[in-house]
Parts: structure tokens; sequence; C-alpha cells
């Protein structure tokens, strides 16, 4: 099977400063990965690059079975080719409902007349409460989202990945500040979503990489060091000299 | 559209608007408030549109614009063009008439050209002016002038994400430039003297000054309602969830799939537009225009009412123009007792602007919500509801 996402050779610097070293990291349609890394790994800015915020010096990415260059895209276009992202810090719009949060990430028609003509459909209206049961939210819909517990802003940023049917998408550390019961949904939810796309999870908590029980990718000093199950890896010498073994100590 | 006129604060802001225009219509017609009174709450009335305009940009997509009176101003000069021209133009018509052989258009042309440009010493009707013979032209010109300069520029600092305190600084340099520019004789537009005699309206020479002011006041109440109306609807759906999203956090939006940058350009010229009608009826009110209008200072004045009034609702805008600006009025009016104190005395119109700077630091530090926000205590019902199932709000 061909890939979904390719990045290949990429390399980015901040002033002189590898953040990505010759990065090689390829992932097939609907399945799960994990990557794990030390702080600094570059795991952000990974997809910073893959989403269009940050331009790599070097290097290819391309998307979808007709290998898209993403590289001269912007991030609005790149959304719309199907990539959704989940940042590190729970970024839900707090100051409008839980609904309003949803029906604006549903993919729609996005340019400015086609958004300030839009008129609330039947079936938008089903499709935002179908995914608001999905996140377990449905009867919060109606409260403003910054009303929300932080694992419920979390759930609802998840919903507006959903909400833009993606193919591919990028979540920055989910469980992070999140009680066990938390963990357990979100892990759910993932996998759940993994039967049908493609999603990449950057996370530091290794029991909850356990849990999502997928193939693994360890970065470190922006270049990929390991892949493999995650039993594999861990037993990696290299990785547990570089990561686990610092984790390990705390 | 049905979701702006299900919104009480919609119904609120448009029969109070009604009532009042009314009330002083009466009032002028009897004879009971004067013209010049009725003058003032016309041109109030203009710059509650421009502060409706001003709360969609700041308030609601989050640009704090500081050159918002710039447009207001060029809608004054563009209206004033005409006014100027046509009124010049019969004039010289009239005055020709008892000559012995008719006019030729050029010697008209040259006639108002001297008429006009006497003041900066010339007598050239510059390229500028070169609509301002035809009034549909020209009130093209009103939207077209400010409406392609809003977008050029916005098109360049959006672009280049130009945000924050950045931006403000450009568009105040903006305005300063563009004051600077109309300070110069050969700007074409009478340097200082600005244009004036606002208040004859061609073709409406036999009409009392009475009659006209009323006039216009109800144009101005009428511009405002559907201005309003307007900016409600703007808000109100999918795209007012998408500038408020911008303004809190435009890089989610963008992850989202919307282009911020077309977005915030869409805002920015209808804004520019509408500040620009609320000036083009504003100027006939005042009489005259002169570069000093656009001076950086009154776009921030601008920003200021809408902060004061409560930024983020469209009636808190309606309702901080009105208030600060007809406090303003009345304070510099001097018709306000100064106070002795022995050692000082206060002269309110000195003392006007250190009030106003006071409240606007009271405001800001104990009713961040602006006068609007005091209305949340009067526990309003709740404005669309955001989804039909929607339970009880918890605050
Ligand atoms: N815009 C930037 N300018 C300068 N340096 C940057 C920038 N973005 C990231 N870096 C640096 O690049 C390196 C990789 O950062 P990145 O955020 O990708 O790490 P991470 O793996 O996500 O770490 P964490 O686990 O802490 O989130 C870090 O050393 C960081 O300081
Ligand atoms: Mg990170």
């Amino acid at each position: 099977m061909s890939a979904l996402l390719e990045v290949a050779g990429v390399s980015v610097s901040f002033d002189g400063f590898k953040a990505i070293n010759d990065l090689s990291f390829e992932i097939e349609p609907a399945s799960l990965r994990a990557i794990i890394g030390p702080n600094g790994a570059g795991k952000t800015t990974f997809m910073d690059i893959v989403t269009g915020k940050t331009r790599p010096d070097k290097g290819r990415v391309t998307w979808g079975e007709h290998n898209i260059s993403l590289l001269k895209k912007s991030e609005a276009e790149i959304a719309r080719l199907g990539i959704g992202r989940k940042f590190q810090r729970p970024t839900v719009f707090e100051d409008q409902s839980v609904f309003e949060n949803l029906i604006m990430a549903l993919k729609n028609p996005r340019t400015t007349f086609a958004t300030l003509f839009y008129r609330r459909t039947e079936p938008d209206v089903t499709r935002v409460e179908e995914l608001a049961r999905e996140i377990g939210l449905t009867s919060e819909l109606g409260r403003k989202s910054g009303e929300l517990s932080h694992g419920q802003k979390q759930w609802l940023e998840i919903g507006m990945l959903l909400a833009q049917d993606p193919q591919l998408l990028l979540v920055d550390e989910p469980a992070a500040g999140m009680t066990v019961g938390e963990r357990e949904h979100t892990t759910r939810l993932l996998r759940e979503v993994a039967k049908t796309r493609s999603v990449i999870v950057v996370e530091h908590d290794m029991e909850f990489v356990r849990q999502l029980n997928c193939r693994v990718t360890v970065l470190h000093e922006g270049s990929v060091l390991a892949e493999g199950s995650l039993d594999y890896v861990t037993n990696d010498e290299r990785v547990i000299e570089v990561y686990l073994g610092r984790s390990g100590e705390r | 559209m049905r979701a702006v006129f299900a919104q009480p604060s919609t119904i609120i802001v448009l029969l109070a608007l009604a009532i009042f225009t009314g009330t002083i219509v009466v009032m002028a017609g009897n004879g009971d408030i004067s013209t010049s009174l009725v003058k003032v709450l016309g041109m109030t009335l203009c710059f509650c549109l421009a502060a409706v305009a001003m709360d969609l940009i700041w308030g609601y997509t989050g640009i704090l614009s500081l050159g918002h009176f710039a447009f207001f101003g060029i809608g004054g000069y563009a209206v004033g063009m005409w006014i100027m021209y046509a009124r010049t133009e019969a004039i010289v018509v009239a005055a020709q008439a008892s000559a012995a052989l008719p006019p030729t258009p050029e010697e008209i042309r040259s006639a108002i050209g001297t008429q006009i440009f006497g003041v900066v010493g010339s007598a050239e009707i510059p390229p500028l002016w070169m609509f301002a013979h035809s009034f549909w032209l020209q009130m093209l010109m009103v939207i077209l002038v400010p409406g392609l300069l809003a977008f050029v520029f916005g098109w360049l600092a959006f672009r280049s994400r130009v945000t924050g305190v950045y931006l403000s600084i450009l568009t105040q340099a903006m305005t300063l430039a563009l004051a600077l520019y109309l300070f110069q004789n050969d700007s074409g537009l009478r340097g200082n003297n600005g244009l004036s005699g606002l208040q004859n309206i061609p073709g409406f020479e036999g009409t009392p000054q009475s009659d006209i002011s009323i006039a216009f006041f109800i144009a101005s109440a009428v511009a405002l309602a559907l201005g309003y109306v307007l900016c409600a609807w703007v808000v109100s759906g999918k795209f007012g969830s998408v500038i408020r999203g911008i303004r809190d956090d435009e890089n989610r939006v963008r992850f989202l799939g919307y282009q911020v940058t077309h977005f915030k350009l869409f805002v920015f010229v209808l804004t520019a537009v509408i500040c620009a009608i609320a000036g083009a009826l504003y100027y006939p009110q005042a009489g005259i225009i002169n570069p000093a209008e656009i001076a950086p200072i009154a776009s921030i004045y601008l920003a200021v009412w809408v902060a004061i009034g409560g930024r983020g609702r469209l009636y808190g805008a309606i309702l901080g123009a009105a208030t600060v600006s007809l406090l303003s009025t009345w304070f510099t009016g001097g018709r306000v007792p100064d106070i002795d104190l022995g050692f000082t005395r206060i002269l309110w119109v000195d003392w006007w602007t250190v009030l106003l700077g006071l409240s606007f630091v009271l405001v800001t530090l104990f009713a961040p919500k602006g006068l609007a926000g005091l209305f949340d205590y009067l526990r309003l019902p709740s404005a669309v509801k955001p989804y039909k199932g929607e339970p009880k709000r918890i605050k």
C-alpha cells in the first residue's frame, strides 16, 4: 500500500540550531502511530512542518495517492486537503459554545462568502450531534467551551478535528493533564478513530502509548532513532540511553 | 437574516432609534428644538454608525484599527467635492447668464476652477475632481475610494501577518500620511482650507436649513439602522464564529481550513466603506471638512467610544459613541459652568479631555465590558440560541 504521508530527508534549523535533521517518515492510510522522544526532540516541529506552519530548509513532504507536495501550501490549504491538527495546549474557542466550535470545524466550503451565506442545515446539525456523542459531550453542546473541564476541552478539540473529516490527524500530547478515567476515554477514542483514518499521536506518557498498542517511532535530535512495536523500541539500546534511561529515573 | 431579528437587542435598538428619530422630527417640526441641535444629533448618529463598524473590526475580529476615521473623512471629502463643484457651477452659470455671449463650457470650467482653488493659488481643476461634476459618479467614489484604499492596505498588512500593536501603529501611520498629504496646498483638495459650505446642498437652494437638517437627520438614522442590521447579520452566523475565532486565536482558525487573510480583508473593507458612508452623511451636516478632521487622534477617539460603550456587542458601540460624543459637545460647548477651586479654575473646555481619559481608565479597570456590560445585570433573555436543545446557561 502506498503511503498516505511521506516525509523524506527533511531538515530545518532555527538560528543555526538543527531542530529537524534529515528526518524521513511514512504513514499508511488508516493506521495509528505514536511518536515519542525526549523534550526538544523535534516532535512539535515535525507537526509544524507537515501542517505548513514551518517551512523546511530541505527535503520533501508529499501527501495522498497523487503525491502532492505540501511544501508550498498554506496552513488553510493543507487543512482542507485533509490533515487535521490538535495542539499541545488545548485550543478551542472558549468564548463560543461547543456547538458553535463544532459547526465551524465541519467540512463545508470555507471561503469568505460561503461562510457569510452559510445556513445551518439539518444534516450539519445531525453530524454535530453525532460528533458530540462520539466525544462524549452531548449534554454540553450548548455550553460555552470555556466552561468545560481540561479533559473535555481536549475531546472537543479532537471532535473539531473529526468534524473536518480529515484522513490524517496529528495529535500533540492529548493525555497531558488528564485524569486516569479521561485517559482511558481518550485512548478508546483515538483507537476508534484510527479504524478509518490515520492518526499520529505525540506522547510522553509511556503507559498511555502502551494502551494505544500501535507502532512507535522514536525521535531524537530531529531524526528517527528507532521504529517498531513499543517493546521492540524500548529494548533498543540507543533508545534506552537517550530517552528511557532518563525518564526511568523520574 | 431571521436570526438577526430574533435577537432582542436588534429589536430594542431599532425600536429605540425609531422612537428617538420620530420624537426629534416632531419636535423640530414644532420648532421646539433648534436646527443646530438637530444637526448635532444627526452627526451623532453618523458617529454611532462609524462606531458600529469599529466594533465589528475591533470588538469582533480583534483588529484594533486606528485608522478608520480616515475612511470617515474620505467619505466626507468625496461627498464634499460634489457639493462644492455643483454649487459653484450653479453660481458661475447664474453669474454669466446676463453676459452678452453665452459662456463656453471651457469658460465655465475655468471659472469654477478659479472659484474653488483660488484660495490655494490655483485655477486648474485637479484630476482628482474628474468625477465631481456627476452626482452618481461621485457617490460611487464615496464607496470605491475608501474601499480600494482599505483593500490595498489590508491586503499588504494581513498577507504579511501583521497583527496586534504593529497593525495599530501601521493604521495610525496611514492616517497620519493621509492627513499630512491633505494639508498640502497642492493636494488638489484645498490644503488646510478643506471643503466648506457643505451645508448648502446643490439643487435645494430654496430649501431652508431647518428642513435640510431634518432630511439629513432622518437619512443618518436610516443609515445607522441599516448598518446595524448588516453588521448584526455579519456577526450572527458562522461568519461571526469565524471572526471571533480569529480574534481569539487566528492560528487555530487557519488549521481549520479558513483563509484568515481573506476574512480579515473582507471585514476591513466592509467597515471602511461603512465609515465612509457615515462620513458622507456627517460632513454636509457639519458644513465643513478639513485635514484636521482626519488627524490620527480622531481614529483613537473612535476606539475609545467603542471601549467605553463595550466592545463585542454592537449596541455597546452606539451607546459609547452617543454618550461620549454628546458629552464632549456639551462640555466643550462652553455652556457647562466652570468650577472655581480658589487656587485654580476648572475650565471644562480644557478639562473635558482629562475627564474623558479618566473615565476611559475607570471603565477599563472596573467595567471591562463597558457601559453595555451593565445591561447584563438586567438579565435580558440571551441572544440567539446557539443550539436548539440548549440546556440553560449556567451563568
Ligand atoms: N520557532 C522556533 N524558533 C527557535 N527554536 C525553535 C522553534 N521551534 C522549536 N525550536 C526548538 O527546536 C527544538 C525542537 O522543539 P519541539 O517543540 O519540536 O520539541 P518537542 O519534541 O515537541 O518537545 P516537547 O516534548 O517539549 O514538546 C527545541 O530545542 C526548540 O527549542
Ligand atoms: Mg512539543
